[in-house]
């Protein structure tokens, strides 16, 4: 009886012993929250969440100071993911905060009058042009945030809805009726 | 001769409707006065246009360039002018337009100076070089460009495949080749064998294409194994034929080569002989039309004939005629527009009618039977996706090896309770492949944002660096004219200027001045007065 409880403590104490040293050796290095947060988020850095940019948002998410639901540029899917990474509920997208259709800002050329004031509003650098030239827009680099609508004093840029083309489209939910469920309709 | 054979799990054999349309020769469809050529008629992105409205093209001119590494050349089908360059509708399953040059013949049919090659005096790389721009893609119905399969990768490609199984029911544009131009296809199949290096080559041909594979084997040389393989629905999947020829199976989420075997069709083989002997760059293929018209059969048809005319040529459809179907009804998809052009990707237009093709019975619930498992070649569990699939779950989906679904339908083709499980199926992968292109895009604003961030930072400690040595700059000729007066002006003004933006910034950002008492008001308000009497002495002097 006594060497049988010795033996199971000592082996306790020895799987204890490897485990901790494993905890310590192994250690995988973990992402910290705030990529995996900024990974989920559309990096568009528009600013609809209202903090300037993804990161902080995602900083203020890991600090528990913002909601899950402020992205309107990532959608559902996006809180979806978020809820499932933190373990909370999910919720629909946050009052007044409507995903709108992809897009991307054009520049009417004949109108623009090389002020650079949209380059400085640009968040991922996607418009070029220099001071009295005319800009243009690079537009697979563009996120669509709309920042640099507001700057321009002349109002000569325009969002774009990206339509859908051979390459984009995506096949469609089959909507076959499914026996039981007609008959549960009727 | 016989290879020793292998098997594929599951797959099926559906009634064949080759008879329809395998009896009759190849007839040369004569020219047409209007070609539509579109200018994505592979994998990968669009060609860019190379020639403009207006324009004199000759047959076998390139009209388009590749763009990127996957992508392929396309060329005039004949000779004329250039009337547009505009959105037309194609043959696609989502029935959009995409870009097309239209061409209206002159009906010269005059070529450009095409440079016929003798390929055994050539290295591989020239070779490779000479078909880069020929437009070559796989003419199975997958158009993956072949000049990128025909670059060696990591795996030395030991064993070459060619792809004769054509298992699909309807189609025997590839039957009809083989029987009547085997000795191009195997040339073809040399020069692959040649610019890969491969040691092996063999042909997989189904057992119901008897005199295909007579025509073969006749033609082929000793070092070739032509090998009849029995007909079972999808032996003509790439990874499929890999099984029943060598026993191979690709692991998932690999691709062949991997395993150090590339699979060609004969169709592009054939194609790929005109492109190296001819130099002729892919302008024509062979086309099964069949089902409800009046002579079913296979058409050689020049790329941008519209399909209405192909048909027309076969002598028009029948009455009862209800639609068109391209590609085989297992895996083929149904034509919005017959104005859509012959791209390098249809191989066969079946029109359809009620009685060929009755409509889908309706769908029942899923009863876990398992026949579909059963029947799925890539032992997949087809109704764990469909559940997932049907339910937005894509990540489950997935993790039910959605993406190593060939599409095959072999599993809606036995369900029991008539699911359309591959709709489903395409459904998601779409959807899948759709949010990777989000989350690379999203990817690249990353680093472009961090990026802009960065040089923001960079900036701003230039603009801190400069002003700080002008301002020493400053201190120093100062100090050697003191009493210059437009100095001592210039740096009133900027002292002045100074002064009112922290002013400015004072009476914008009172932050400790909020919720006073009133004693602590009198003091402040004592304060200021004080302040200003100073200001108005500095100012009046
Ligand atoms: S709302 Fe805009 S800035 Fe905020 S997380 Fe979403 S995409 Fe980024
Ligand atoms: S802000 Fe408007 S006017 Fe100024 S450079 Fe940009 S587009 Fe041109
Ligand atoms: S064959 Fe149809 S009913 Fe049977 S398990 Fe598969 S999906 Fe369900
Ligand atoms: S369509 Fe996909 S799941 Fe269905 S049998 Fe074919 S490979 Fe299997």
């Amino acid at each position: 009886m006594i060497t049988a409880i010795v033996i199971m403590a000592a082996i306790g104490l020895v799987l204890g012993i490897v485990l901790g040293w494993a905890e310590v050796h192994f250690r995988v290095a973990e992402d910290p929250l705030v990529d995996k947060i900024d990974k989920i988020l559309p990096q568009t850095q528009c600013g609809q969440c209202g903090f300037p940019g993804c990161r902080p948002y995602a900083e203020a998410i890991a600090k528990h100071e913002a909601d899950i639901n402020l992205c309107p540029p990532g959608g559902e899917h996006g809180i979806r993911q978020l809820a499932d990474l933190l373990g909370v509920e999910f919720k629909p997208l946050g009052a007044g905060k409507e995903p709108k259709p992809k897009a991307v800002a054009v520049i009417d050329e004949n109108t623009c009058i090389g002020c650079t004031l949209c380059i400085q509003a640009c968040p991922v650098d996607a418009i070029i042009g220099a001071s009295k030239q005319m800009h243009v827009i690079v537009a697979d680099a563009c996120t669509g945030c709309e920042l640099c609508l507001a700057p321009c004093p002349v109002d000569c840029i325009e969002m774009q809805v990206i339509s859908e083309n051979v390459n984009s489209w995506k096949w469609r939910y089959p909507v076959f009726p499914i026996h039981h469920e007609v008959a549960r309709a009727a | 001769m016989n290879q020793p054979l292998f098997s594929f799990p599951g797959g099926l054999h559906p009634a064949e409707h080759k008879a329809e349309s395998n009896a009759a020769a190849i007839v040369t469809v004569p020219l047409s006065g209007r070609y539509v050529v579109p200018l994505r008629q592979h994998a990968g992105n669009s060609a860019k246009p190379v020639v403009h409205v207006g324009d004199r093209v000759l047959r076998g001119q390139t009209l388009a360039i590749p763009d990127g590494r996957i992508s392929a050349a396309v060329h005039a089908p004949t000779s004329g002018r250039v009337v547009a360059i505009e959105p037309h509708p194609v043959a696609h399953p989502s029935g959009l337009a995409d870009g097309c040059v239209v061409i209206e013949a002159d009906g010269l049919d005059e070529p450009v100076a095409m440079t016929p090659t003798t390929w055994r005096d050539l290295t591989p790389e020239a070779l490779r070089e000479r078909l880069a721009g020929m437009g070559l893609v796989g003419l199975g119905g997958a158009v993956f460009p072949s000049h990128v399969k025909l670059q060696p990768g990591q795996t030395r490609i030991e064993t070459l495949i060619l792809n004769g199984a054509e298992c699909e029911p309807w189609i025997t544009c590839d039957d009809r080749l083989m029987r009547e131009r085997a000795a191009e296809v195997l040339r073809g199949a040399e020069i692959m064998r040649h610019l890969l290096g491969a040691r092996e080559l063999l042909v997989g041909i189904e057992d119901n294409k008897p005199e295909a594979a007579a025509a073969m084997r006749a033609a082929a040389g000793p070092d070739i194994k032509v090998v009849v393989v029995p007909t079972r629905y999808p032996s003509g999947g790439a990874k499929q034929l890999i099984q029943l020829l060598t026993g191979l199976e690709v692991p998932a989420g690999k691709i062949s080569t991997d395993i150090g075997i590339q699979v060609f069709n004969v169709a592009t083989a054939y194609a790929l002989q005109r492109a190296v002997e001819l130099g002729e760059p892919l302008i024509s293929r062979i086309v099964t039309i069949t089902g409800q018209v009046a002579r079913p059969g296979n058409y050689e048809v020049r790329l941008g004939t519209p399909i209405e005319e192909v048909i027309q040529r076969a002598g028009g459809e029948l009455p009862g005629a209800s639609g068109h179907l391209v590609g085989g009804p297992l895996m083929g998809f149904d034509l919005d527009s017959p104005r859509a052009p012959v791209a390098k990707g249809v191989n066969c237009i079946i029109v359809t009618s009620p009685e060929l093709f009755p409509p889908h019975p309706t769908a029942m619930p899923c009863t876990r039977c398992g026949l579909c498992a059963q029947a799925c070649p890539v032992r997949l569990q087809p109704y764990e996706m469909y559940l997932y699939a049907k339910a937005k779950n894509l990540d489950k989906a997935k993790a039910y090896n959605l993406t190593d679904c060939i599409e095959c339908g072999c599993c809606s083709y036995v369900c029991p309770s008539h699911i359309p499980l591959v709709d489903y199926y395409r459904f998601a992968k779409s959807e899948l492949a759709a949010r990777d292109r989000d989350q690379q895009a999203a990817e690249l604003a990353r680093e472009r944002h961090e990026f802009h961030l960065l040089r923001l930072e960079r900036e701003k400690q230039e603009k801190a660096a400069r002003l700080g040595r002008k301002a020493s700059e400053r201190l120093e000729s100062g100090s050697v004219a003191p009493d210059d007066p437009e100095a001592a002006r210039k740096k009133a003004l900027l002292e002045a200027a100074i002064e009112r933006a922290r002013q400015a910034k004072e009476a914008a950002a009172p932050a400790n001045i909020d919720n006073l008492t009133p004693t602590q008001q009198a003091e402040v308000d004592a304060i200021e007065a004080r302040r200003k009497q100073a200001e108005q002495k500095e100012t009046t002097p």
